[in-house]
């Protein structure tokens, strides 16, 4: 097939498949991670969430979606008519540009840069300029208090997450994001289990990065009304609303690279273990899940109460059958490629999917910070603990390379702990929770 | 208390813009009366230095339909159903102070078993205004879950009324003279099962928010009222409690069957949002404490005292007060011989509690405001009669 | 039933201490009313908040009687928590008069007064800002009198903003 393709533009040609692809998917990706989330919300709060609109809410994206487009396009009266224009444009740019360097799996990746991981994040900084200039640009009281607040805020819990990350990397030796998986591969342990303080450090910094509660004071409904987003309405919002969440499966996807083994299989490989089986049966976990799946739904499609609900059930049931039947195919008789990256991109998914469950967790369970207290929370304790904890990895990995240190897991727990130390310390130290200090002459 | 001007501010004239100490200019922002934290149509005018409060203004009427008015334009009987519209989220509460005040006006007495009735209706009518509150104000401080419990428990109270009397929320569950209906088979049950589950439910909610970091820094020294201002503020309830004065009408002037039950009045020393929340919590366990104690034992016997049907007291006047959910309620009734009042005056706790808002706010920030307002606990309805 | 007059010691104090300003005192359904002159109200409640231990204000109002020459009756209620009693102070004021503030007796006035003041159209004077509270700043007139009509209030309203005649 290659040569069909004139050599010219073949290092090309992979690459904006996949570029295409993600920006096709990712708009109805994040569409459905947002009915997720309302389910899951739904459970939490003991009732059923979306479930008119297709069997268990399925097609409620799509009706939202089709709202949003249809919706009259507001522009307030004495915005800046271009900033008001280009601002979601700048947010949902940046958000889809990082997903270059993301690595969805072995072979699955638009681009293998050897400073992926600073590229994500420097390209996501930027997209607070669309946040800023968004609240500016509506002429408002309301927004541009709560974009200079976002934005404060941004800033703040990039340096905390950043420098989680720093106690990572660390391990891996490089900033290409392949690359850190690959060091996890050889080194036979996702690096959580080495930074477990570190994954904690990223986790929060990440929450508030992306505006989700406890942080989401600049977008909460009682306070300030939607901040930087108040006035924008129908397609200008479902942008800024997009951002976010590709924002989220961004972060998502870094933690799972960094941290959780990117696409590598969480359980050890059967063959390996019990040499002579020809068939992989770790690799059958994924078709199994989406047999699981299929078959929950076929149960469920008769139980619908209307027949067109009952349709759509039965084809999503259809879907995951065909799923599963391909991943079994794949594991039985693709070629190792081929298993690799259909695999890969399986168990990345699924980690990105079990932090964004975490982000989803927390939201419903915490109440929202105080600006002054999230601020505070930042620069008082998470960076001081950030700084603290890259210190105690990088006097463990000095003194197991360096010194041959016999024990290197020992040490690593004993930085650890100390990190810990330090940890309660700040939390219990600095000023009381609650009060806003007072002012002068009060 | 000299400085009379700390309440209810000057934002009303119109003023200049004045400076801060920065050379910054103020800013006057204004809240309502449509805003989704505000409980109702209130409106608060906040003149703001950065994102401190410097003073405040609450602008009501918005809810006003002059009930005072109508009461002198019906009989008293007429009037018992608008007595429920003012304090719409604990109705039963208003129906039982106006129906015990035209009682006393009367010179008449409910009897025993309409008096323990009304008693575990009135206390699970407070559980379900204090689930009401913590339920809103929760969800104003951003927990975005414990609004849906607790509207899960209120359901299990509006159904035990929706047996009773037919209605949920503006119930006009008592008559003057006693009750109009018999509770019906199986209230006692439902009474004893609703109090058994709320035990552990109630204990379920704490653990979301009394030991949460972020709950305990949000509220704790928030809107701080101290007892001396308290009181001189005339501010009474579970915001009176909150700030240590160790009052409440059901143990200083007991009515209804509250005598013959063993319960504690729950104090807290400071006064600040996190002392009301746990007074409140601790009401409700009380609440139920009482619940339990009244349906093991409800007497026998009528439920009507013998008032006629046409109602004309004597002439003369009289106040009488019940502790609902939000402070004392009180009616005072002046009659001139007619079947219909002279002057119904209703004394309302929200509109009182919320005159010790400007006290409360003052050098606050603006995010606090919110949870301000919710922990004072007003119903506009009642504010504004 | 019907009230008794009451000279109990407390009614007792505040006549020596006040002489003629303490018109009348009565018990009525077992609540004690004394009746003092207008003028010397705000020195009758201080006295009372300071010395009788009356701290807190509970309930502040009025009543119309029009057939009456002082047309209004302003109604203080207040509570001692140390004595766990109520006392009712009443003065009568005539339409037009000013009646003392207390606002700085006890600060629960304020909003009270001006309920009062929008209400009845008592004038309270040392209020640092009578202003309507429940209705609208440019509202004509004081509901809670009784010679204020609502029906005619009502074809008065649809006459001027909708044209028509009022149909009720």
């Amino acid at each position: 097939m290659s040569h069909l393709i004139p050599p010219a533009i073949q290092p090309y040609v992979l690459p904006v498949l996949w570029g295409v692809v993600i920006v096709a998917v990712l708009p109805l990706l994040a569409g459905y991670i947002v009915l997720l989330e309302r389910k899951v919300m739904a459970d939490m709060q003991a009732r059923l969430g979306p479930m008119r609109v297709g069997p268990h809410g399925l097609l409620q994206p799509i009706a939202d979606a089709v709202k949003l487009l249809l919706k009259e396009d507001v522009i307030p009266q004495n915005a800046d008519r271009f900033m008001f224009w280009v601002a979601p444009l700048i947010s949902v740019t940046m958000a889809l540009v990082a997903y270059s360097a993301m690595p969805f799996g072995p072979s699955f990746q638009v681009a293998d840069l050897n400073v992926g991981l600073l590229f994500i994040l420097a390209v996501s900084s930027l997209g607070i300029y669309g946040i800023v200039l968004g609240g500016w640009a509506s002429n408002s009281h309301y927004s541009l208090l709560g974009a200079l607040r976002s934005a404060a805020q941004l800033v703040s819990y990039e340096t905390a997450a950043g420098l989680g990350l720093v106690s990572g990397l660390l391990f891996a030796g490089s900033l290409s994001m392949r690359d850190i998986v690959q060091a996890q591969k050889d080194q036979g342990v996702w690096f959580v289990f080495w930074v477990p303080i570190g994954f904690f450090i990223y986790l929060v910094g990440s929450i508030a990065e992306t505006n989700r509660a406890p942080f989401d004071l600049p977008e909460a409904e009682s306070e300030l009304v939607a901040g930087y987003m108040t006035e924008y309405s129908g397609f200008r919002w479902s942008l800024y609303f997009l951002a976010e969440y590709a924002n989220m499966i961004i972060v998502a996807g870094v933690a799972a690279t960094l941290f959780l083994g990117g696409w590598l299989r969480p359980f050890p490989s059967f063959k390996e273990q019990f040499p002579g089986t020809s068939i992989e049966f770790m690799d059958l976990l994924p078709a199994l899940v989406f047999f699981a799946l299929a078959a929950y739904c076929l149960r469920l499609a008769p139980r619908q109460p209307v027949g067109v609900q009952k349709l759509v059930m039965a084809m999503v049931a259809g879907l995951c059958g065909v799923l599963a039947a391909a991943m079994a195919a794949a594991a039985a008789f693709a070629p190792e490629a081929v298993r690799q990256g259909v695999f890969g991109g399986f168990w990345f998914m699924a980690k990105v999917m079990l932090y964004l469950y975490a982000f989803l967790w927390i939201r419903f369970t915490f109440p929202r910070y105080r600006f002054d207290q999230l601020m505070r929370l930042g620069w008082r304790f998470l960076i001081p603990l950030a700084l603290v904890n890259v210190i105690g990895v990088g006097v463990a990995i000095v003194l197991r390379e360096q010194w041959g240190w016999k024990h290197p897991e020992g040490t690593l727990i004993l930085t650890t702990l100390a990190t810990l130390g330090v940890a309660v310390w700040l939390a219990s130290s600095g000023e009381k929770p609650g009060a806003a200090p007072a002012a002068e002459g009060e | 208390m000299a400085d009379s001007r700390t309440n209810g501010g000057s934002l009303g004239r119109p003023s200049h813009v004045e400076t801060t100490v920065l050379g910054a200019d103020e800013i006057i922002l204004n809240m309502g009366p449509q805003h989704p934290s505000t409980h109702g149509v209130l409106r608060v005018k906040l003149k703001l230095d950065g994102e401190r409060v410097v003073d405040s203004e609450c602008i009501i009427g918005y809810l006003h339909r002059g009930v005072e008015k109508i009461a002198e334009h019906r009989s008293y009987q007429q009037f018992a159903p608008y007595v429920d519209r003012m304090d719409y989220v604990a109705a039963v509460s208003n129906g039982l102070g106006y129906c015990e005040a035209v009682e006393k006006l009367l010179g008449a007495e409910a009897p025993p078993r309409a008096r323990v009735v009304r008693t575990i209706l009135t206390e699970l009518q407070r559980i379900a205004s204090h689930l009401l509150w913590l339920g809103t104000h929760a969800l104003d401080i951003g927990a975005l879950t414990p609004v849906f419990y607790c509207f899960r428990e209120r359901e299990e109270i509006l159904k035990i009324f929706e047996k009773y009397c037919g209605a949920r929320l503006t119930t006009h569950a008592f008559r003057i003279g006693g009750l109009q209906y018999e509770t019906y088979d199986g209230f006692e049950a439902e009474v004893k099962r609703f109090c058994d589950d709320f035990a552990h439910k109630i204990d379920e909610y704490e653990t979301l928010l009394t030991e949460n970091r972020i709950w305990v820094g949000r509220t704790k020294g928030v809107g701080i009222l101290s007892a001396q201002d308290a009181i001189a503020l005339g501010v009474t309830g579970p915001v009176l409690r909150a700030s240590g004065v160790k009052w409440d009408v059901r143990k200083a002037m007991p009515y209804a069957a509250y005598d013959q039950y063993a319960f504690e009045i729950p104090t807290r020393p400071t006064g600040d949002t996190y002392d009301r929340y746990l007074v409140r919590m601790e009401e409700m366990r009380q609440s139920r404490r009482i619940c339990l104690q009244a349906a093991e034992n409800i007497p026998s016997g009528p439920i009507m005292a013998k008032v006629g049907k046409v109602l004309k007291p004597p002439p003369g006047e009289v106040y009488h007060s019940i502790e609902a959910p939000k402070g004392e309620l009180g009616y005072y009734i002046v009659s001139d011989g007619t079947t219909q009042p002279y002057r119904v005056r209703v004394r309302p706790p929200s509109f009182i509690n919320l005159q010790a808002f400007d006290r409360m706010a003052r050098g606050s920030l603006v995010a606090d405001v919110v949870a301000i307002i919710g922990t004072i606990d007003i119903v506009l309805g009642e504010v504004d009669r | 039933m019907a009230p008794v007059p009451l000279d109990n010691e407390l009614v007792q104090r505040l006549k020596a201490r006040f002489a003629e300003a303490v018109r009348e005192a009565t018990l009525d359904r077992k609540q004690a009313i004394v009746q003092v002159a207008v003028g010397k109200l705000r020195d009758i409640s201080q006295y009372c908040r300071d010395t009788e231990k009356f701290d807190m204000l509970v309930d502040l109002t009025a009543v119309d009687w029009p057939k009456r020459e002082k047309r209004f009756d302003v109604i203080l209620n207040l509570y001692s928590f140390a004595k766990n009693e109520r006392l009712r102070l009443k003065a009568h004021a005539g339409d037009g008069e000013t009646v003392p503030s207390v606002c700085d007796v006890w600060p629960a006035a304020n909003w009270l007064e001006r309920e009062c003041y929008d209400m009845f159209g008592v004038v309270f004077e040392g209020h640092p800002d009578l202003k309507r509270i429940l209705l609208p700043e440019e509202w004509q007139g004081h509901p809670l009198r009784k010679d204020y009509d609502i029906l005619k209030q009502d074809e008065a309203w649809v006459r001027e903003n909708l044209g028509i005649d009022s149909g009720q």
